[in-house]
């Protein structure tokens, strides 16, 4: 599978949660973007036939965090919170996808106006980060349900990843495995502070929290 | 060896208090840990010193992970020194909390605490991420550390378990995350930055950057400004990105609101000014000046409006903080001697703010409301709290003599100097209007008369809840007084990495 190819797929899983109107579809397809992400380190390396075992380790990292765990924690936090199973959104599902398909544009026009200092390995790197990146930011912003946001700052987190690997790859390890840790333990958080949030209030949607204002 | 150990002090610690089921230990590994975590930090002061009076000054080398430069080091110190006053203050409010569910005063809802045991090893976590922050050398390092702030301190958001202080959680932790996240951009646009297609890139050491600055692509540089700005500017609380803020400093317990203000706002801020110093050294300061400028003063605008016609103390505190962050954010924008003043007010309004909090906290919990027009006779019913509000409040606003005005008059004389005066009356103007906002609710709190059941069942204040934030108050004012010529040397350090003189 080339590295195009995957990109491509990252974006289609995008596309599908904005349409998507079940939790449980959108935190699997977080899983598959998180699967297709682990592979696209390894796909960039091949290309210029060289492979570190420290690479290799690190891509490992990424799959089972972000192809397993998170998606686990999240399918997890559903179970126990009990609670609607739609993502409820406050954009509708035909205008969130026109969104991510004006966001795409948008993205590559911006991406053919930027000068990189060293050529990109694809084309479509910068473009697809990009439109990750803002269809994580639309996706925390128009879901009214926390856990949806949750899946939105792993959606946001993912095409900041691509950025990362793609164009800055020479991050020392002890860097990227400690950004790894803390996305980890912010996953694990938000989780329980769902789990309280469906506790104390019977639903998790966030439309309710606004009781503090000025 | 001393800057792995004040990491790892705390963090062993705070993992330990986890387990540990005695209260009376753990309260003492809290204050034991503080002690030590101080005592380190002295050390530090002692080392920084000897090395600035030494022939042969030690400079930090390319490629160290870990290390404490003058501005790292100026900002663990109101870290440490925050940290020993609140834990002692915590021992005393830990002692004063109930373990069985109680009354929530606002709504009359039943609610539990957090377990002690959590609180407390969070609270020493935080200690432990707060530092990785102050010492990083490496800007993913730094990141780490920001996020890992987050994260330890949201437990102690909701240590109070009813429905608003989780409100309050998950604001801070989706807003500051979602913030951090773009810092992380910032990181990688750095990156993109610096790398030199023919040879190695460096690994975003700060010293590498600050040392080869001609290998730096400038429009990729200012992005990543941006995206640094943006991102540790939201967990700095600079408006308009500071809406977490406001709610979880009020929700929280006060020995928490007044760490988060007086702390994790500053360490925030230590962010930004890693990647001002690289912008300084490659020669796009302009740029990074301007913006600092913009969001300093916009924030002390937002602040000022808020601030005004407020009706709870413990969110008027907040937007202070957002006020003095803008403040922070204007002096080094302005550059020259502002950055001086910047790194000198950040250190008094760390000491004012935590003073302020903590006394919150002791009228919070003498009259068992956060709501102003219902607080009366401060003075009379908690004697020396109602010294210690009026003092903070004329620290706070900058009145002379405290060291607030210091900072705050070198900050507007760096704005004459730099030739803005549109800045300069704008901040004077802005400062008048906080000012007049903060009496209007501080003044009628302490003066007045306590309604008469408050009066009859007064207690003598304790020594726990009253000691830390006056000694606060008086550092503040002995800084107003007479400053040290070591800490004078130790601000020029910090100001000229910064771009000023």
């Amino acid at each position: 599978m080339s590295t195009d190819l995957n990109l491509v797929l990252v974006m289609l899983a995008n596309l599908a949660m904005l349409g998507s109107s079940r939790l449980s579809a959108c935190i699997r397809l977080s899983a598959a973007q998180g699967i297709l992400l682990s592979l696209l380190p390894l796909q960039l390396e091949l290309a210029e036939h060289k492979l570190a075992p420290r690479l290799a380790l690190f891509a490992l990292t990424i799959l089972v965090l972000k192809g397993v765990v998170f998606p686990a924690l999240l399918m997890r936090t559903l179970r126990t919170a009990d609670v609607r199973h739609e993502v409820v959104p406050m954009v509708g599902y035909v205008s969130s996808l026109i969104f991510g398909v004006i966001v795409l544009c948008f993205s590559f026009w911006v991406s053919s106006r930027l000068i990189l200092p060293h050529p990109a390995p694809s084309p479509l790197v910068l473009p697809l980060a990009l439109s990750t990146i803002l269809i994580g930011l639309f996706l925390i912003i128009s879901r009214k349900t926390a856990l949806m946001q949750v899946v939105g700052y792993l959606v946001l987190e993912n095409g900041i990843f691509i950025f990362g690997v793609a164009l800055a790859n020479k991050t020392p390890l002890l860097v990227e495995m400690g950004v790894l840790l803390d996305v980890f333990v912010a996953v694990f958080v938000m989780g329980i502070a769902i789990f309280h949030i469906n506790r104390e209030f019977d639903h998790i949607d966030v439309n309710q929290l606004t009781s503090l204002k000025d | 060896m001393i800057v792995p150990a004040l990491i790892l002090v705390p963090l062993c610690a705070g993992l330990l208090a986890f387990w540990w089921r005695a209260d009376g230990p753990r309260r003492a590994l809290l204050v034991l840990t503080a002690l030590v975590h101080s005592g380190l930090t002295v050390a530090a002061w002692v080392q920084w010193n000897n090395n600035l009076h030494s022939s042969a000054p030690i400079a930090i080398l390319p490629g160290t992970w870990l290390a404490l430069d003058a501005a790292g080091l100026l900002f663990l110190s109101t870290v440490s020194a925050l940290f020993l006053g609140c834990a002692i203050y915590g021992v005393g409010y830990l002692g004063r909390e109930k373990h069985q569910p109680h009354i929530d005063y606002e709504e009359h809802l039943f609610f539990s605490n957090e377990p002690e045991a959590v609180f407390t090893g969070c609270l020493l976590l935080f200690l432990a991420s707060m530092t990785l922050v102050c010492t990083s050398q490496n800007f993913g390092l730094l990141w780490v550390g920001v996020e890992a702030t987050t994260l330890a301190s949201a437990p102690l958001i909701y240590f109070h378990r009813q429905h608003r202080s989780l409100e309050a959680t998950w604001k801070y932790l989706l807003i500051c995350s979602v913030g951090i996240a773009l810092a992380l951009l910032g990181n990688f646009l750095l990156a993109v930055a610096t790398s030199d297609p023919r040879g190695p890139t460096t690994g975003l050491f700060i010293t590498d950057l600050v040392q080869n600055p001609g290998k730096l692509h400038a429009p990729w540089l200012k992005a990543a400004f941006l995206f640094f700005l943006v991102g540790y500017g939201t967990k700095m609380g600079l408006a308009p990105m500071h809406t977490w803020l406001p709610d979880a400093h009020s929700e929280s317990p006060s020995v928490v609101s007044a760490l988060l203000s007086g702390a994790l706002l500053n360490c925030a801020f230590l962010g930004i000014l890693r990647a001002h110093q690289v912008c300084v050294a490659a020669g796009v300061e302009d740029f990074s000046q301007g913006l600092l400028r913009v969001f300093g003063l916009g924030s002390m605008a937002i602040a000022a409006v808020f601030i005004l016609g407020q009706v709870d103390f413990k969110r008027m505190l907040a937007y202070s903080s957002v006020e003095h962050m803008g403040i922070l954010s204007l002096g080094v924008g302005l550059g020259g001697r502002g950055a001086f003043g910047a790194g000198l007010h950040a250190m008094n309004h760390s000491l004012t703010k935590a003073c302020l909090f903590l006394v919150a906290g002791n009228i919070l919990a003498a009259y068992e409301t956060k709501v102003v027009k219902d607080v009366h006779g401060v003075r009379r019913l908690l004697p020396l709290s109602g010294i210690l509000w009026i003092g903070g409040f004329m620290s706070i606003t900058g009145a002379p003599p405290f060291g607030t005005f210091l900072s705050e008059f070198t900050i507007l004389k760096a704005a004459l100097d730099q030739g803005r005066p549109i800045v300069a009356v704008l901040y004077l103007a802005l400062l008048a209007v906080i000012f007049i906002g903060m009496a209007g609710i501080v003044l009628p709190m302490a003066q007045g008369e306590p309604s008469a059941a408050l009066y009859e069942s007064r207690r003598r204040e304790a020594i726990l809840s009253t000691l830390p934030p006056a000694v606060f108050c008086l550092a503040v004012l002995a800084v107003g007084l007479y400053l040290p010529p070591t800490m004078t040397a130790m601000l020029d350090e910090v100001s000229v990495a910064l771009g000023g003189n």
